[in-house]
């Protein structure tokens, strides 16, 4: 096995030993237990001068030198206890996650908060090794960060292992605390753009104009909470000055062209990931044209509708669709 | 709030150089840099000078870093430079000239944030290089001053940089403060090893001013205009008088006709020293000055261990006083000294150059003639002195070649170090044996802290004959010219217009005064501070009830007391909570006395007063009424409008009534 992997085997058996972590659950306070302090690579440097001092003071029998010397002992070790203080009761909670699209980063909001007087400052928040915040919490306040991390894959995903890492005040020592919120997040396939599949007529409804279609205007109705902001018929509104609910306004005609996007209308051969990620764009592109579309998936199928709801519903279905991790993996996939 | 983000590919960038922290970068190399401004080369100060203006102006104008090569060619000329100074790379002053030639280079290339860190870490040890050449009280103020901006200059680095200037030098200030006990612990406790460990460098204790082992005219005057402490003593009974003062130094036995030297080799015969009076009992606390000899009061019986006392007695350290050191002596004031003397130190005591000084010698063969008793010749060239127009000067005519015969017939203007050298060549010719003693006579008692305080200015020269059945006698040559050099001093025997230094001089009554308070402090800070050596850490561990401590002792004693000290340092900063409102305070304590006994009533976090209040009404309903007075108090002090602050306090006590009127057993 070549050292470096090696060596990052080591180190996750080593994790799973030493910190033992369970998911945390609402809101966690980090405790005294949960806090690692080691000294950094200018504490070892700060550690050796001072080696290097203290001979010097005694060759030359400098008074004044061992004075120096062990000061600079006594304040590397209160510092020690300030960065480790730094860390310490702060309360950490974490707020939802929204979904992205798969190769976005994908956004935790965490609060950090602490009771006490003192400020804490300087504390980076690391993902995977890599500082992504960095805050101040002032005394008995809080500050909520926006941890950014990556979202490579679709799926529904627990949510990376946070490190909280301070160096402060003077970067001898480094203190450290895992957290690991008890949440999940949601990824969606990463959009492909491809031309609209060409709509068809769906059957039984093909004669009459349908309700609900995207052409013509046809009437108004009371406002529901699914509807698009952009179909309320604001100048009616304004006319009936707030009493009634807000009207929303009424198309037809066209409506009978419904739109399925389904898993055979993509080009043949096509692997299942890039296969999703087309399947993904045309949702979007469906979307934002205001057509009425459905999905047709083997195994699943969502009817034709329209509006953010049936949107976040459709590509919902396709992150978790099999294949994703947590589900089985389909035969012919893409190794 | 920061926020960065970084391709997963990169490698890991080194955090940046926070900018808020440069401007204390630059004060911390300053500050740290500054004082060897005073002892370096005139040309590097003024290279690192400009390295510091040259960075300041590209900090204020903020302007890109020069570049590489640049820095590169500016290195390699410093380098050059201190090597062609100082004919070494190696030496101690070449390597904190290297250092400060660094400090001052690496403020050009600060990029990322461990160059700061580099930059500082260089900063802590530039201080400890300080104490090479001085360790007053001085120093150890600025090194304070250098370590709060040094450690300030640290915190911006890591994550201070926003806060106001104000509040990082607090922080550095609080940081330093909980340090001190550690300091403390460590400075008494560290086993204390006797320096050094190995081999100094030359130029290690270059500078050091005290006697010289030769003797020529002028040679101690310069030392006179020195006011530099040599010596303190502390007597165990009274001071003895003044005229008694003679602190033996150097003997100078072999003379050259301009210049006199001592014996070749030490001469490590027993003397026979006879005690004719009781002894005295003194500590003497010598500054370094790079000799061996210990300066005793004339005379010691014998030394402290780590010393020898020559046939002459000379009392020798076996290594030279290269650090302060604090000595136990005993010595007697009346003595006999060796009434039986080796022949070969006679026949030495006797030479003199070949044709030199003629007329001296002509002198001595006639006073012999009259009276060849070498009592009666001591006499004659005493009278000599008092009876010629000789004058006591700090400022005598140069000598010639016939240096001795120029003196005594023609200037007649000499210092102590003439007369003494005269009166041995006049004895010489005579045919007494003589030589020539020098050291310091006098000193002064500081009356705050008791201790005689001896000068490199009361440094003197005397001679010392051989009269056979009494043995060696001193004889003082300027006591007969001048009475009052060795009754009053220096100063008292010199004329105004000599130009003494200020500090030597006695009239300025508060000066003195000022001066003896600093020089109290000063010794204090030597006895207690500088002076704590191996011997000095036993003492003080017997007195606490260690004796006999070796370094396992120490070691653990240290290991405890640090750990004591860890923990009290922990315990202080993780128990601090929060500073709660009165009202919180006693609304809280309310909460859990109401409670006491049943866990399920405890006040939950996101329960107002008055949910709390009722909640608490109908699990216990005797407490109904006074739970609801309770909430309403609170709930009025916490959320109602502002009231002026002696309804608060009425309401407040009001709060406090009620905690006292919940009963006091549980209810059940």
């Amino acid at each position: 096995m070549p050292l470096p992997a090696l060596r990052r085997r080591l180190r996750q058996a080593l994790g799973r030993w030493l910190f033992r972590l369970t998911p945390d659950r609402g809101e966690t306070t980090l405790h005294r237990r949960r806090i690692f302090i080691l000294p950094t690579r200018s504490g070892l440097l700060y550690a050796a001068a001072l080696v290097v001092m203290l001979l010097g003071a005694i060759n030359y029998d400098l008074a004044l030198g061992h004075a120096l010397t062990f000061l600079l002992a006594g304040m590397g070790m209160a510092a020690m206890v300030h960065t480790f203080r730094n860390l310490e009761g702060l309360q950490l909670a974490s707020g939802a996650v929204l979904p992205v699209f798969a190769g976005e980063s994908a956004r935790l909001p965490l609060q950090l908060r602490h009771g006490r007087q003192d400020d804490r400052r300087a504390i980076d928040v690391l993902v995977a090794g890599e500082i992504r915040a960095q805050g101040d919490v002032a005394g008995g306040n809080s500050t909520t960060l926006s941890v950014p991390f990556p979202a490579p894959r679709r799926g529904r995903h627990p949510l990376p292992r946070l490190t909280l890492a301070c160096v402060y005040p003077l970067g001898l020592f480094r203190a450290w605390a895992y957290y690991q919120p008890a949440q999940t997040h949601l990824v969606y396939p990463c959009p492909l753009n491809s031309p609209l599949p060409p709509a068809r007529a769906t059957a039984g409804s093909s004669e009459q104009p349908g309700e609900g279609g995207q052409e013509d205007f046809s009437g108004l109705r009371p406002r529901q909470p699914a509807d698009p902001l952009r179909h309320i018929a604001w100048k009616a509104a304004a006319r009936d000055a707030g009493d009634r609910p807000l009207p929303v306004k009424q198309f037809s005609g066209g409506s009978a062209q419904e739109l399925w996007l389904a898993w055979a209308d993509l080009p043949p051969r096509i692997g299942w990931e890039d296969g999703l990620s087309h399947l993904t764009g045309w949702v979007l592109a469906a979307e934002q044209q205001g057509l009425h579309y459905g999905l047709d998936l083997p195994g699943i199928t969502i009817a034709p509708a329209h509006g953010p709801a049936h949107q976040q519903r459709c590509l919902e279905a396709l992150a978790l669709y099999p294949g994703a991790p947590g589900a089985p993996q389909p035969e012919d996939e893409r190794p | 709030m920061k926020l960065w983000r970084r391709t997963s590919e990169s490698r890991p960038l080194p955090p940046p150089l926070p900018a808020e922290a440069l401007p204390w970068l630059l004060a911390a190399a300053l500050f740290t840099v500054a004082p060897h401004f005073l002892y370096q080369p005139g040309w590097l100060t003024a290279l690192a000078g400009l390295v510091f203006a040259w960075r300041g102006w590209l900090v204020w104008k903020r302007l890109p870093l020069p570049p590489r090569w640049l820095l590169t060619l500016l290195v390699t000329a410093g380098v050059a430079a201190i090597a062609l100074e100082y004919r070494t790379l190696f030496g101690r002053d070449a390597g904190v000239g290297l250092l400060v030639l660094f400090q001052g280079l690496k403020l050009m290339e600060l990029k990322a944030r461990r160059d700061g860190v580099v930059a500082l870490m260089l900063g802590y040890f530039l201080l400890l290089t300080h104490y090479f050449h001085s360790q007053s009280i001085a120093t150890g103020l600025w090194m304070f001053l250098a370590l709060l901006t040094v450690t300030a200059a640290l915190l911006r680095l890591h994550g201070d940089g926003p806060a106001r200037p104000a509040a990082s030098l607090r922080r550095a200030g609080l940081l330093l403060l909980q340090a001190v006990p550690f300091m403390l612990v460590f400075y008494l406790l560290f086993p204390r090893i006797s320096a050094p460990l190995w081999g100094l460098p030359r130029d290690a204790h270059a500078g050091l001013t005290g006697l010289s082992d030769t003797m020529a005219p002028g040679s101690l005057s310069e030392l006179i205009q020195n006011g530099a402490i040599a010596f303190r003593v502390e007597f165990a009974g009274p001071v003895p008088p003044r005229q008694a003062l003679y602190w033996r130094g150097p003997v100078l036995v072999r003379y050259d006709g301009s210049r006199w030297h001592p014996r070749p080799a030490d001469d490590l015969r027993p003397p026979s020293i006879e005690a004719r009076g009781p002894e005295i009992a003194y500590t003497l606390t010598l500054e370094p000055h790079n000799q061996r000899w210990l300066l005793p009061l004339d005379s010691p019986r014998a030394g402290p261990p780590e010393s020898v006392l020559t046939q002459d007695r000379q009392l020798l350290a076996k290594q030279k006083v290269i650090a302060r050191g604090r000595y136990a002596f005993r010595s007697v004031l009346d003595y006999r000294h060796n009434g039986v003397e080796q022949p070969d130190v006679l026949a030495r005591s006797l030479e003199l150059p070949p044709r030199r000084n003629p007329r001296s010698l002509a002198l001595a063969a006639r006073w012999r003639a009259e009276d060849p008793r070498p009592e009666r010749l001591v006499q004659k060239a005493l009278a000599f002195f008092r009876q010629e127009p000789f004058y006591y000067t700090l400022r005598p005519p140069y000598l010639g070649r016939e240096a001795m015969d120029e003196f005594l017939f023609d200037t007649r203007r000499g210092f102590c170090e003439h007369y003494a050298s005269a009166f041995v060549v006049l004895m010489r010719a005579a045919g007494v044996p003589a030589r020539v003693v020098t050291g310091y006579q006098g000193g002064e008692v500081n009356p705050v802290d008791g201790y005689l305080t001896v000068r490199q200015s009361d440094a003197h020269a005397w001679a010392e004959v051989w009269l056979a059945g009494e043995g060696w006698r001193r004889v003082d040559p300027t006591a007969a010219i001048s009475p009052a050099r060795v009754e009053s001093g220096i100063a008292a025997a010199l004329p105004d217009a000599e130009g003494l230094p200020l500090m030597l001089r006695m009239d300025v009554d508060w000066l003195v005064q000022w001066r003896n308070r600093w020089e109290a402090v000063n010794n204090a800070w030597n006895q207690w501070v500088l002076g704590y050596n191996p011997e000095r850490q036993r003492q003080l561990l017997s007195r606490l009830g260690l004796p006999d401590t070796d370094w396992r002792t120490l070691a653990a004693a240290l290991a405890g007391s640090t750990g004591l000290l860890l923990l009290a340092l922990l315990l202080w900063s993780l128990g601090r909570r929060p500073r709660l409102a009165p009202e919180v305070r006693l609304w809280q304590r309310f909460c859990r006395r109401a409670a006491r006994g049943r866990p399920a009533l405890l006040i939950q976090p996101w329960e107002g007063p008055m949910a709390y209040a009722a909640r608490l009404a109908q699990a216990a309903p005797p407490l109904t009424e006074l739970a609801a007075e309770a909430a309403g108090l609170y709930a009025a002090l916490r959320y109602g409008p502002p009231l002026p602050p002696s309804q608060r306090r009425q309401l407040q006590q009001g709060l406090a009534a009620c905690i006292r009127r919940l009963p006091s057993r549980r209810l059940s």
